[in-house]
């Protein structure tokens, strides 16, 4: 029995190196797959950030309309850099909601002033309890929502012009 | 010329090792297949090992020198050279840069493994003949494996026709003098380790697990367990200045990487000392230097395979994380298989109460292989999870969750050891000793939960521990002439204290740090902590090989002098890279830590601030504790020299 015991030292050793190689010969998958996908989209509900603009509740997700969730900032400048793509969906029909992620009123008249407006909402979430309740760890992201209010794509970073036909695509099919 | 000078050094060496291999193995076996003949011990077989340890020592370092020589002459023809650096570097960054990529720091490496067998062929006099043969062999054997892995797989004198212009120049976050000594630093703890790990292996295959053993390989077990605090503290400080996320230690899987080995080599260190002194813990003390090679093994081969993402996966390539696997199979897996086969004829040595210096060091051991399980299934466990198909991250919540707790419970361990005698001591006696620790931690408990508000319950417990900590670690001295105290009382007394000041800085840090993050206007003044930043300017620089966007940033906290810092955001050409430089502040109650983000288009510019208390003990605690170590170690080597000169003296009187 002893002798055996002193054998556990190597077992456990070939036990770490199998994960190892393993890790080692399996093909690298570098993409960050999103956990909310496939989720419905938690519950929130947050004031206007600015006078004649709404706030945003989850709630408005459930109205049978596909939506994108954009979370965003005045202070972001890849923010500013996706402007021109949100106008594009804007103008093919797609219903664009906001959530400004620590900001104030006039930087964000500012802002819009400057980039212009695709929003049919902006949200004020000051202390970014929206975006953390959706897994987001920065700005901008945009969150492709169906009609029943579930969570069909996580997009990381900015839109960029190329990806633009995609979200069009998958929101029409998501119809 | 100079780079096949090199290889052909690299290559001799490795003959020299295959050589030194065959001949200890060939000498040994005679040795112990007659015990009693004195005439298999001055065999040429065994004579020879000696000097050829010492040549390939030299080999090794040639070839290095070689490196170096063609980084600093700029040599585009050599692939590394033009792959790693580039003309117009600042000359720090081509010595540097040597060792700054995939292959110089694995010649870096075997270089400071030939060097630290020749070290011991030269110095180590104590050791039974037949010991230091199989030693010096199983160092040649490691000393083989990675020069098979530099010739076959990573050659660093590969030249590349037709040469370059140019070259591609060196990442631009290493162009830092940190990086300078801090892979050489950490190498020469690893390789401290494999020597360790070669005289268990020597040990175990001479059957000679003994006292005598545990103090040959004592100093070097210290000795890299010096370098290795010394490169995690000076590595931890790089990432906190040059990454600017104003973070010290991430848990990240190479500063865990580094981390393993230490843990180790922590626990190898205090119960070598049982060996060597009471003859007591002999097949654990084998097993952990086992451990603590095979620990650093695996940093070598997370560092260098990238299989887990990381800041310093710099080298991704799977043949090569083959080999080292292999290397990693050959000699973790065989000396653990040595030590099933020949650990059940170590006699048990001496036994000792639980209450005892002995036994407050066999909990020591526990608590630091508790941790060091913590922290190797923390950072395995992503790679477990992918195999499922999950894909997550391990981080700080579980590390400061899991490991944290138990670190504080070794710290009261740490406190109580030195306090108690060998073999045999009381309860009642240990507590009056502790009273005034004791006490320190008590008033530290009290005079936080009174003033300091809303601070949470580990950094609480490590600031009262630490105040209790650092009371008990001087506490050996009491009593004592100062004077005569010798050398290593002093190191180890150094060195708790050590983790005392560095475990309030710590805390401190985590206690009290105030944080703000703007987008700030010029003039607009900003607080952060006690002190209020006023942005003046933003203005370009030019350095070297880069150009910047410099902040002026003025701090004022009371009446005191004003402070100007300077964040930069930097542009680098070769490669095309932007780096955040952070502008600091030190004062004796902490450091203002400025960092220069991006500036939106209406002029606004983003800014991080911080006020960091006390953050700084961390770093010197550190500093004391290697201090504490080469007290130690050297304290150690005066007294052996000492007693060996007097057992001379006594052979001619």
């Amino acid at each position: 029995m002893k002798g055996l015991k002193l054998w556990l030292p190597l077992v456990a050793f070939v036990a770490v190196l199998g994960i190892i190689a393993s890790a080692l010969y399996r093909p690298a998958d570098r993409t960050v797959y999103s956990a909310m996908v496939g989720k419905p989209l938690p519950a929130f509900e947050t004031p206007p950030l600015l006078p004649g603009k709404p706030g945003l509740a989850s709630a408005a997700f459930h109205d049978g309309k596909p939506k994108l969730l954009n979370i965003f900032a005045s202070w972001c400048v890849p923010c500013v850099a996706e402007a021109p793509q949100l106008m594009a969906l804007k103008a093919a029909g797609v219903t664009i909601e906001g959530v400004a992620i620590r900001d104030t009123p006039q930087a964000m008249r500012d802002f819009l002033a400057r980039v212009g407006d695709p929003y049919a909402a902006i949200g004020d979430d000051t202390a970014s309890a929206v975006q953390l309740s959706l897994g987001s760890s920065g700005v901008p992201e945009s969150f492709l929502i169906d009609g029943n209010g579930t969570i069909l794509l996580q997009h990381v970073g900015d839109i960029r012009a190329d990806e633009v036909p995609g979200i069009v695509a998958k929101l029409r099919a998501a119809r | 010329m100079i780079a096949e000078a090199g290889l052909a050094a690299l290559w001799l060496a490795a003959a020299l090792a295959a050589m030194q291999v065959v001949l200890a193995a060939i000498g040994v076996r005679r040795v112990l297949a007659a015990p009693d003949d004195e005439s298999a011990l001055t065999t040429d077989l065994i004579g020879a090992v000696r000097p050829v340890a010492i040549v390939q020592g030299a080999l090794a370092a040639l070839a290095m020198a070689m490196l170096i020589a063609v980084f600093l002459r700029s040599d585009m023809s050599v692939l590394l050279v033009a792959e790693n650096s580039h003309s117009e570097k600042p000359w720090l960054y081509k010595f540097a840069g040597a060792w700054g990529n995939h292959e110089g720091s694995m010649l870096l490496w075997v270089t400071i493994l030939g060097l630290a067998g020749g070290a011991v062929a030269i110095f180590e006099r104590s050791l039974a003949r037949a010991t230091l043969t199989a030693t010096l062999g199983a160092q040649a054997l490691i000393a083989l494996g990675f020069y098979a892995f530099l010739l076959f797989a990573s050659n660093p004198f590969a030249r590349i026709e037709p040469a370059p212009a140019d070259g591609q120049g060196l990442n631009p976050l290493l162009q830092d003098p940190g990086l300078a000594f801090h892979p050489p630093t950490l190498y020469i703890g690893y390789v401290g380790i494999s020597v360790a790990f070669s005289f268990a292996v020597g040990a175990l295959v001479a059957r000679d697990v003994g006292p005598a053993f545990a103090r040959a390989m004592r100093p070097w077990v210290l000795g890299s367990w010096i370098f290795l605090t010394l490169g995690i503290t000076a590595g931890s400080y790089w990432a906190y200045y040059e990454l600017g996320w104003g973070g010290w230690w991430f848990w990240d899987p190479v500063e865990n990487a580094s981390l393993m080995p230490w843990l180790a080599a922590t626990a190898l260190l205090h119960s070598v000392t049982v060996l060597a002194t009471r003859d007591g813990l002999r097949a654990w003390t084998v097993m952990l230097a086992v451990v603590a090679f095979s620990m650093s093994m695996i940093g070598t081969f997370l560092v260098r395979s990238g299989i887990l993402t990381s800041v310093h996966a710099f080298a991704v390539d799977p043949t090569r994380g083959s080999f080292i696997l292999a290397l990693l199979v050959l000699y973790i897996g065989g000396a653990l298989a040595l030590f099933a086969t020949r650990v059940g004829t170590v006699r048990v040595g001496n036994t000792f109460d639980p209450v005892s210096r002995e036994g407050a060091l066999v909990a020591n051991n526990l608590l630091l292989s508790v941790i060091l399980g913590v922290v190797l299934i923390g950072t395995l466990y992503p790679i477990i999870a992918a195999g499922f198909g999950v894909q997550l991250s391990v981080g700080p919540p579980f590390f400061d969750k899991a490991a944290g707790p138990v670190a504080l419970l070794l710290v009261v361990v740490m406190a109580a050891g030195p306090l108690l005698r060998w073999r045999r001591d009381g309860w009642r006696a240990l507590t009056s000793r502790m009273a005034v620790p004791g006490a320190a931690f008590a008033i530290g408990l009290v005079a936080l939960l009174a003033f300091g508000r809303g601070v949470a319950l580990l950094p609480l417990l490590g600031l009262a521990l630490a105040a209790g900590l650092a009371v008990a670690s001087v506490a050996p001295l009491w009593r004592r002439n100062l004077l005569r105290t010798p050398l290593f009382t002093w190191g180890m007394v150094v060195a708790h204290l050590g983790i005392a000041v560095s475990l309030a800085g710590m805390a401190a840090e985590s206690a009290f740090t105030k944080q703000t993050l703007v987008a700030a206007r010029v003039g607009e003044p900003l607080q952060v902590g006690p002190y209020t930043v006023t942005l003046k300017g933003i203005s370009p620089v030019i350095g070297p090989n880069w150009s910047a966007l410099e902040a002026h940033l003025v701090a004022r906290r009371g009446d005191a002098p004003a402070i100007v810092l300077r964040p930069q955001s930097r542009f680098f050409t070769n490669p095309v890279t932007v780096t955040s430089e952070s502008a600091i502040a030190t004062r004796w109650d902490g450091q203002v830590y400025t960092v220069l983000g991006q500036i939106d288009p209406s002029g606004r510019v983003q800014l991080r601030l911080w006020w960091k208390p006390f953050v700084t003990l961390i770093w010197l605690g550190g500093a004391l504790v290697a201090l504490g170590g080469a007290l130690s170690l050297f304290g150690r080597l005066l007294r052996e020299r000492r007693a060996r000169r007097r057992v001379e003296a006594e052979a001619w009187a």
